[in-house]
């Protein structure tokens, strides 16, 4: 199941990689390779088995709805490249906006 | 010209009222007064490593919404990943259902007056519950993100695309969050931003089945909103059709300040959202016995209600649906009914949903917390239906009443507002405005009948709206008739 360079750069997009020519070239292989490895799966006959979303033998837990004290907020800021204000101030974005 | 027929499905979010967020013990807060990022941990703002849990009374609360719907229970439903990167989703993904949603198949009465049939059922496909995104805040040159919003629980509800017209869209959407407050999982507050609409907008020739493209408006927060942005997208539709150009298929934003719908879509790429089941969550078991106590829980709903106080109560649809749309307000006129020993439930109607209702939205404030209480409702109606003060001394009253509460009896004492009911009384004012009057009696006698209503007026006045009118006409056409005599024989003789 070969990658096509389009293929690539469209899910390099979505992850918001940048990838040089190389390494798309260099990707395009990998990934392949790792798809054609999965697919060996579709050599197992599961026509007799329902879709499966997990393996974990469980179902979810659920928590009573109870309030627990939230870390202070400047160590939620900590981390935060440039903070403003106790907000989290990112390049301006108005894709969805109206 | 050709006609079309709209076809309209809606998807509604609305937050759940759990004291916690959905997937962690972080305090779910009023996100438009809060500190900004005062309530936010390690989950709801996705640090790497940290774990979701699902809060059991944001499944409670879908599943009586799922109920009150009249949907099927998935007896097991699985959370997903729905990936894409915006910055008011701090994990790159929001945890939301999408294959096996909570629930399926439902349907909701809606009221359409401009239906033959008053009522109209619209299909429900699908409620599924997920975590709402944070809240951004755009500058001239960046944006802020405040994460206090994010992970709170919110419903989606998705309608089959059932609806004729923006109006029944409206009155769709007002039924839903009738329904969410009588269940008591929503505030309703849509200035907070608490219920947002999608809507699913297509034409096709009047009487075609087939589909046409349809276009989708994003973040509607507000029933006008809603309606106007459905009626201009049905317009623009049109002519777009009727001029044989193709409807493109979009995502469209309203512009508020010019009443318009937007293209949306990024010039790169529609999205793909890789939804895959959430790997941190293993499937949601919801047990039968579960279901089956939510379900006796419920309250009687707003259509049951609505029926019933037509039945019961005599009301027309009209004031059956304003009387149930709110659970406090129906909930204050059956206690009216309880304390008024008779008076016709009709008539308390009236004076709740007519003058009652007049004072509260004037003054902006609940009847669960008005002064006015039901017994003190119940007790001026009958106290204006039995004729013991007049009914525009009724209104005083209720004035009064709004503003310091109490009894209305106590008013009535206090403003000295009982009806004058004494006959010889009447007789006395009436007696005195005809003597002050001579020229408007001799008009009268001359052949001017009209003018007895002016006497009416001037002996209203002279009690000051306090006398039954039925007795001053009474006492008023036996005074008059007695001066016509009088006259009748003077001329004679």
């Amino acid at each position: 199941m070969a990658l096509t360079h389009e293929e690539v750069r469209a899910i390099a997009h979505l992850a918001r990689l940048q990838l040089t020519d190389e390494e798309v070239e260099r990707f395009a292989g990998q990934l392949s390779d790792v798809l054609d490895y999965a697919a060996r799966l579709n050599e197992v006959d599961t026509s007799e088995i329902s879709p499966t979303a997990s393996v974990l033998p469980m179902n979810a837990p659920l928590r009573p709805d109870e309030v627990r004290p939230c870390p202070p907020r400047d160590q939620l800021l900590a981390n935060a490249p440039d903070p403003a204000g106790g907000m989290f101030r990112v390049p301006r974005v108005l894709e969805l906006e109206p | 010209m050709t006609d079309f027929d709209p076809v309209i499905g809606l998807e509604v979010h609305a937050e759940l009222l759990t004291r916690s967020k959905m997937f962690c013990g972080c305090a779910v807060v009023d996100s438009t007064a809060a500190e900004p990022n005062s309530s936010v941990c390690e989950i709801c703002s996705g640090m790497p490593g940290s774990l979701p849990v699902i809060n059991q009374r944001a499944v409670e609360y879908a599943l009586r919404v799922a109920l009150a719907l009249n949907c099927s229970i998935a007896e097991t439903s699985v959370f997903a990943r729905k990936n894409y990167f915006y910055p008011d989703l701090p994990k790159g993904f929001q945890i939301t259902q999408y294959e096996f949603p909570l629930a399926t198949d439902g349907w909701i009465e809606i009221d359409d007056p401009s239906a033959p049939v008053s009522s109209k059922r619209v299909r429900i496909r699908r409620v599924h519950l997920e975590e709402d995104t944070g809240k951004l805040v755009h500058r001239e040159r960046h944006s802020l993100v405040d994460y206090n919003r994010s992970g709170v629980p919110l419903l989606e509800i998705v309608s089959e695309p059932d609806l004729g017209s923006a109006d029944q869209a409206r009155l769709y959407s007002l039924s839903l969050r009738s329904l969410l407050r009588y269940l008591e999982v929503n505030s309703g507050d849509l200035e907070k931003g608490v219920m947002r609409f999608e809507a699913n907008v297509s034409l096709r020739p009047a009487g075609s089945v087939e589909l046409g493209t349809r276009t989708e408006i994003k973040n509607l927060n507000s029933f006008r909103a809603l309606s106007r942005s459905i009626e201009y997208e049905i317009d623009r539709q049109a002519t777009l059709l009727r001029s044989g150009k193709p409807v493109a298929q979009d995502t469209l934003g309203w512009n508020e300040e010019q009443q318009i719908t937007v293209s949306q879509r990024s010039k790169e790429e529609a999205h793909d959202y890789r939804y895959f089941p959430e790997p941190d969550l293993p499937p949601l078991h919801i047990d039968e016995t579960w279901v089956e106590q939510i379900r006796a829980d419920l309250p009687e709903l707003p259509a049951v209600k609505r029926a019933r106080f037509m039945s019961e109560y005599g009301l027309n649809a009209y004031a059956a649906g304003v009387l149930t749309a709110e659970r406090s307000t129906a909930a204050f006129y059956e206690a009216a009914i309880e304390s008024s020993q008779g008076t016709s439930p009709v008539k308390i109607a009236n004076w709740l949903s007519g003058d009652l209702f007049g004072l509260l939205n004037e003054a902006g404030v609940e009847i669960d917390q008005s002064k006015v209480t039901s017994e003190a409702l119940a007790g001026l109606v009958a106290l204006v239906e039995t004729g013991q003060i007049s009914a525009a001394s009724g209104k005083a009253v209720l004035d009064v009443l709004f503003a310091e509460g109490g009894s209305p009896e106590s008013v009535v004492e206090k403003e000295g507002l009982a009806q004058v009911q004494d006959q010889a009384a009447i007789r006395l004012i009436v007696e005195q405005v005809l003597s002050n009057n001579p020229d408007q009696v001799s008009e009268y006698l001359a052949g001017k009948p009209a003018l007895s209503e002016w006497f009416v007026g001037q002996i209203m006045r002279e009690t000051r709206g306090k006398a039954d009118p039925a007795r001053v006409r009474t006492e008023l056409d036996a005074a008059l008739l007695a001066l016509n005599d009088q006259e009748q024989s003077q001329s004679g003789r």
